[in-house]
C-alpha cells in the first residue's frame, strides 16, 4: 500500500466526470434546436390534478424527517468507523473484536433508547 | 495519449452502458408483460425490438416543460446530477480481471460516495419545481435512501472483513475461481439484508414509495418532461445496474465463472448481473408496494440489528478459523 497520495487511477474518474456533465448538458443543449416549444399558461402551472394549485407548494412537513437525518448522521458516522475497522480486523485478531463490541454495545444502549422513545416508530 | 486512452474507453463504456439502459426497459417491460400474459411491445421491429430506439428519439423531440414557478437553474440542472453520479460510479467496477477504469484502492466507499450525492439529484429536483408532488417525493425519497444507506453500508461489512479490501479488484480475486468459496455462503445474512437494501436504495418496487403513483402522481420527476425525464430514468436504470455490479462482486466472485470463456472475460460478470435486474424485474411483477411507516421500520428495526449480528457472526468465525 506504499504510493503517492494522488494516484494516477483518480485521472480517469474526473475524465468522466467531465465526459458524463458533458454528455447531460449537450444533449439537453443540442435538443433545444429540435424540439418544439409551445409554452402557454396552462402548461406552465404546477401539476395538481388539472385545478389549479391550492396553498404554497413548499408546506410544513413533518418533523420525523428530521429525526431520521439525525439518526442516519449517528449510524452513518458508526459505518464508516466499522470500514476502517473491518479492514484491518486480520491484524489485530481478538483485541479488535472485543472492541467493536464494547463500542456496539454503547451504539446499541443509545438504539433501544430511540427505539423505546419511539424515534423510530413512523406511525404513533 | 494516455489521457486519449482514457477518454476513447469511457466513450466506449458509455455507449454500451446506453445500450444497456435502452434494451433494459425493453427487457423490463417484455418480462412483465409475459408475467401478466400479454406480450409486451410488439408493433416497432421483429416483437418490438425497436421500442427502445423509438422512445429515446421520442423523448428527445418532446417538449421540455419548465414550469413558470420553478428555481429554473437548478430545476435545469437536477438531473444532470442524478446521471453524472450513477455514471461515475461505473467508473470503478471492474468488469473483468484488468478490465477497469480506475482501480482505486476505495472503490466501495467511492461507490457509497456516489450514490449519496445522487440524492441530492432527487432532493433539488423535488424543491426545485416547487409543486407540492414534486417535494414530498423529494423528501421521501431523500429519508428513504438515507435510512436504507446504513443496513447497505453495515452488509458489505463482512465483506470487507473477509476479504481486507475495499478495492473491488481484490474482493472478486478474494473470493476464489471456485462457486463454494463465494461469499454468497459465509455472508448469507449480509446477502440479504443487502439484497433488501439494494432494492430501497435504487427505489424499485416494493419500495417505490417516492414515486407512488397512486398518491404522489409520480414523485419528483412530475414537473419533467421530454428529455430531462429521460434522463433520470437513465439515472434510475444505471443506478440498478451499479447496484447489481456490487451485488455480483461482492457477494457472487465477480467475473469468475466454473470455466473461462475465451476471447469475452467479462462474460460471467454480465451473465451474474443481468440475473439480479431479472430478479429486479420479477420481484416488480410479483409484489404490492409497502407502505410507507412499514418501509422505515424494516430498515431501521430488522435490517440494522441483523446487520450488525452478521459483523459479529463474521468476526467470532474469523477468531475460530485462525
Amino acid at each position: 500500500m506504499s504510493g503517492s497520495y494522488l494516484p494516477g487511477e483518480y485521472l480517469a474518474i474526473l475524465i468522466f466526470i467531465v465526459l458524463g456533465i458533458a454528455f447531460g448538458v449537450v444533449t439537453l443543449w443540442v435538443g433545444q434546436f429540435f424540439r418544439m416549444k409551445r409554452p402557454y399558461l396552462e402548461k406552465l402551472v404546477a401539476y395538481e390534478s388539472g385545478n389549479l394549485p391550492t396553498e404554497e407548494p413548499r408546506m410544513r412537513f413533518s418533523v420525523k424527517f428530521y429525526l431520521v437525518a439525525i439518526l442516519f448522521i449517528v449510524f452513518d458516522v458508526e459505518a464508516i468507523y466499522l470500514y476502517s475497522w473491518a479492514l484491518v480486523y486480520d491484524q489485530l485478531g481478538m483485541f479488535a473484536l472485543i472492541e467493536m463490541f464494547i463500542f456496539i454495545v454503547f451504539l446499541l444502549v443509545g438504539y433501544l433508547y430511540g427505539w423505546k422513545k419511539g424515534a423510530l416508530q413512523w406511525e404513533k | 495519449m494516455q489521457i486519449l486512452t482514457i477518454i476513447l474507453q469511457i466513450a466506449i463504456l458509455l455507449v454500451i452502458v446506453l445500450l444497456h439502459v435502452a434494451y433494459a426497459t425493453y427487457f423490463e417491460r417484455k418480462i412483465i408483460g409475459h408475467m401478466q400474459v400479454r406480450m409486451g411491445p410488439m408493433l416497432v421491429g421483429y416483437h418490438g425490438l425497436l421500442q427502445p430506439i423509438a422512445d429515446g428519439i421520442k423523448s428527445f423531440f418532446k417538449e421540455d416543460v419548465i414550469p413558470a414557478q420553478a428555481d429554473k437553474p437548478l430545476f435545469l440542472f437536477a438531473p444532470v446530477i442524478c446521471l453524472v453520479t450513477m455514471l461515475t460510479s461505473l467508473a470503478v467496477i471492474p468488469f473483468a480481471k484488468g478490465w477497469v477504469l480506475a482501480d482505486i484502492n476505495i472503490g466501495l466507499l467511492f461507490i457509497f460516495a456516489m450514490s449519496s450525492l445522487a440524492s441530492y439529484g432527487v432532493i433539488l429536483a423535488g424543491w426545485a419545481s416547487n409543486s407540492k408532488y414534486t417535494f414530498l417525493g423529494g423528501l421521501r425519497s431523500m429519508a428513504q435512501v438515507i435510512s436504507y444507506e446504513i443496513p447497505l453500508g453495515l452488509s458489505l461489512v463482512g465483506v470487507m472483513m473477509l476479504s481486507g479490501s475495499l478495492n473491488l479488484t481484490t474482493i472478486v480475486t478474494s473470493q476464489g475461481n471456485s462457486f463454494s468459496s463465494m461469499y454468497l455462503f459465509p455472508q448469507i445474512i449480509g446477502f440479504f439484508v443487502f439484497f433488501i437494501a439494494m432494492l430501497a436504495e435504487t427505489n424499485r418496487v416494493p419500495f417505490d414509495l417516492p414515486e407512488a403513483e397512486t398518491e404522489l402522481v409520480s414523485g419528483y420527476i412530475t414537473e419533467y418532461s421530454g428529455m430531462r425525464y429521460a434522463l433520470f430514468f437513465m439515472a434510475e436504470y444505471i443506478g440498478m445496474m451499479v447496484m447489481a455490479s456490487i451485488g455480483t462482486i461482492c457477494f457472487l466472485g465477480g467475473w469468475n465463472g466454473p470455466f473461462e470463456i475465451p476471447f469475452f472475460p467479462p462474460f460471467w460478470f454480465i451473465l451474474k448481473v443481468y440475473g439480479f435486474i431479472f430478479f429486479f424485474i420479477w420481484i416488480r411483477a410479483t409484489l404490492p408496494r409497502y407502505r410507507y411507516d412499514q418501509l422505515m421500520e424494516l430498515g431501521w428495526k430488522l435490517l440494522i440489528p441483523l446487520a450488525l449480528l452478521n459483523i459479529l457472526l463474521t468476526g467470532l468465525f474469523k477468531i475460530l478459523v485462525h
